[in-house]
């Protein structure tokens, strides 16, 4: 089953090596993708919707009528676009009256519409369930025996009980996707908790936001972290930037698991982008 | 002397019809300002939005605190009478934008979204980078189509975002 591969914004436009990771790794483990002309912003929740629910509902629509009418189910590298995709693709399908709303402007604008036969899927999900632990395993090539500290980040498990992708205070999913590759998972106070950057606080409120993240940094770094695993490059930039912007000298790498499994798996590393960085990656 | 306070329920019903009435099972026991993290650094209190959004009390609109919300969906997951908290702020925030209630640097990026079709600019130095990297210099979204970029700003339209951000100054 291929996917259509949906960049969103912050990967192509300000970590573009996490989308080009992305596409080396997939192409190493034979998961299929394919690139669709025109697709937008997903759009990014934490200003789109927290400013109209309905133009969120109605470009979010749009992007899915786009892969739907390629036959294709969809595949996210950023919580944010799942948090979007996912849960616009839930509410159209839950509610008729919206979907009729919303279809009905497609139509108008874009002769576009969305039905819901089609699946968003997180690229994290689709490693863990379709390609699988031990084919990973088998594709490694270089050991990362690095200890490391997993953020899940928010909009990849949660709601949960829409999602139903692992628990969303006890997850697995990560833990074993990294291990499969020799890195060490290791425990930290307030694991789950947020970056700092969602909801729009990063662009509104940069002291709150620089406050979770510096707490996060300080457990991760509490627990002898020597590398941060993110999905999704919002936290990604969270963490990168953050560091630098802190000043701390906390001198912990920032990888999305694209960028560790090209690593692994001996993928170029004139692909993975990670000398682009602004917490430097000297591994 | 505690002021009386009417409670406005124009004001619940408002939130009801955007978001559901979940609102009203709430017992405030407050596990969600607990769970919260943006609470536990500012004056943001989880459980007083909800019971604003019960009792009809439209001051929250105004209120910066309304902001802190990273929703990160903590108190939702955690919420033993199964509020839709995160849905209950979206459903506020929409409102308080209506009523010309906005951050400078989020009108700023909504702004983007309608002029580009993304968030995040693309400037020279990306689209080296993206070339270095083997990628197609500029992705091929709205960014390298003019006719995709078009009509989603003419959805846009349609909701009347561009009205939505021209709003008076926060
Ligand atoms: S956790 Fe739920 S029931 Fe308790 S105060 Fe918060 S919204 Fe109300
Ligand atoms: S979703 Fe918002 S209100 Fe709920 S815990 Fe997270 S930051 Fe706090």
């Amino acid at each position: 089953m291929a996917y259509a591969f949906f960049l969103g914004c912050i990967a192509p436009l300000r970590y573009p090596g996490i989308e080009s990771a992305t596409r080396v790794v997939f192409d190493k483990l034979g998961v299929e993708y394919r690139d669709i002309k025109g697709f937008s912003c997903c759009p990014a929740p934490g200003v789109t919707r927290s400013f109209s629910e309905e133009t969120w509902l109605v470009v979010g629509a749009r992007n899915l009528a786009l892969a739907e009418k390629e036959g294709l189910d969809v595949v996210v590298i950023c919580n944010g676009c799942y948090g979007s995709l996912f849960d616009v693709a839930h509410i159209l399908n839950g509610d008729e009256e919206k979907r009729n709303k919303i279809n009905a402007i497609l139509k108008e604008e874009d002769g576009l519409a969305y039905t819901g036969k089609y699946k968003v899927k997180h690229f994290a999900d689709v490693l863990y369930n379709e390609v699988g632990v031990d084919k990973i395993k088998q594709l490694c090539e270089a050991q990362q025996p690095y200890n490391v500290a997993i953020h899940y980040g928010c909009h990849f498990l949660k709601p949960s009980k829409h999602k139903k992708v692992d628990d969303p205070e006890r997850p697995t999913i990560l833990e074993d996707l990294v291990e499969a590759v020799g890195a060490v998972n290791i425990d930290y106070k307030e694991k789950q908790m947020c970056c700092g950057a969602g909801g729009g606080v990063r662009a509104r409120n940069k002291d709150l936001s620089m406050k979770l993240t510096k707490t996060k940094l300080d457990n991760m770094k509490d627990a002898n972290a020597e590398m941060i695993i993110d999905i999704c490059p919002f936290c990604h930039l969270q963490f990168d930037i953050g560091q630098a912007e802190l000043g701390e000298g906390y001198g912990m790498p920032v990888m999305h698991l694209s960028q560790l499994y090209g690593m692994a798996f001996g993928l170029p590393k004139d692909k993975l982008g990670i000398e682009l960085h602004k917490t430097p990656v000297n591994l | 002397m505690s002021e009386f306070i009417e409670p406005n329920t124009e004001f619940s019903k408002e939130v009801a019809k955007r978001a559901g009435n979940t609102f009203n099972l709430c017992f405030q026991c407050g596990t969600c300002t607990g769970s919260c993290a943006s609470g536990y650094f500012t004056a943001f209190r989880t459980r007083k939005v909800v019971r604003m959004a019960q009792l009809g009390l439209p001051t929250v609109l105004e209120s910066d605190d309304l902001w802190a919300c990273t929703t990160c969906y903590t108190c939702y997951e955690r919420c033993p009478r199964g509020v839709d908290i995160p849905e209950i702020i979206f459903a506020i925030r929409n409102m308080a934008v209506e009523k010309g209630y906005m951050g400078e640097a989020h009108r700023k990026t909504a702004g983007f979204l309608l002029k580009t079709g993304h968030m995040v600019p693309i400037n020279d130095e990306i689209k080296k980078t993206r070339q270095h990297l083997g990628l197609e210099e500029v992705p091929d979204t709205t960014l390298a189509n003019p006719k995709a970029l078009s009509s989603v700003q003419r959805l846009m339209m349609a909701m009347h975002f561009d009205e939505l951000i021209g709003t008076k100054e926060e």
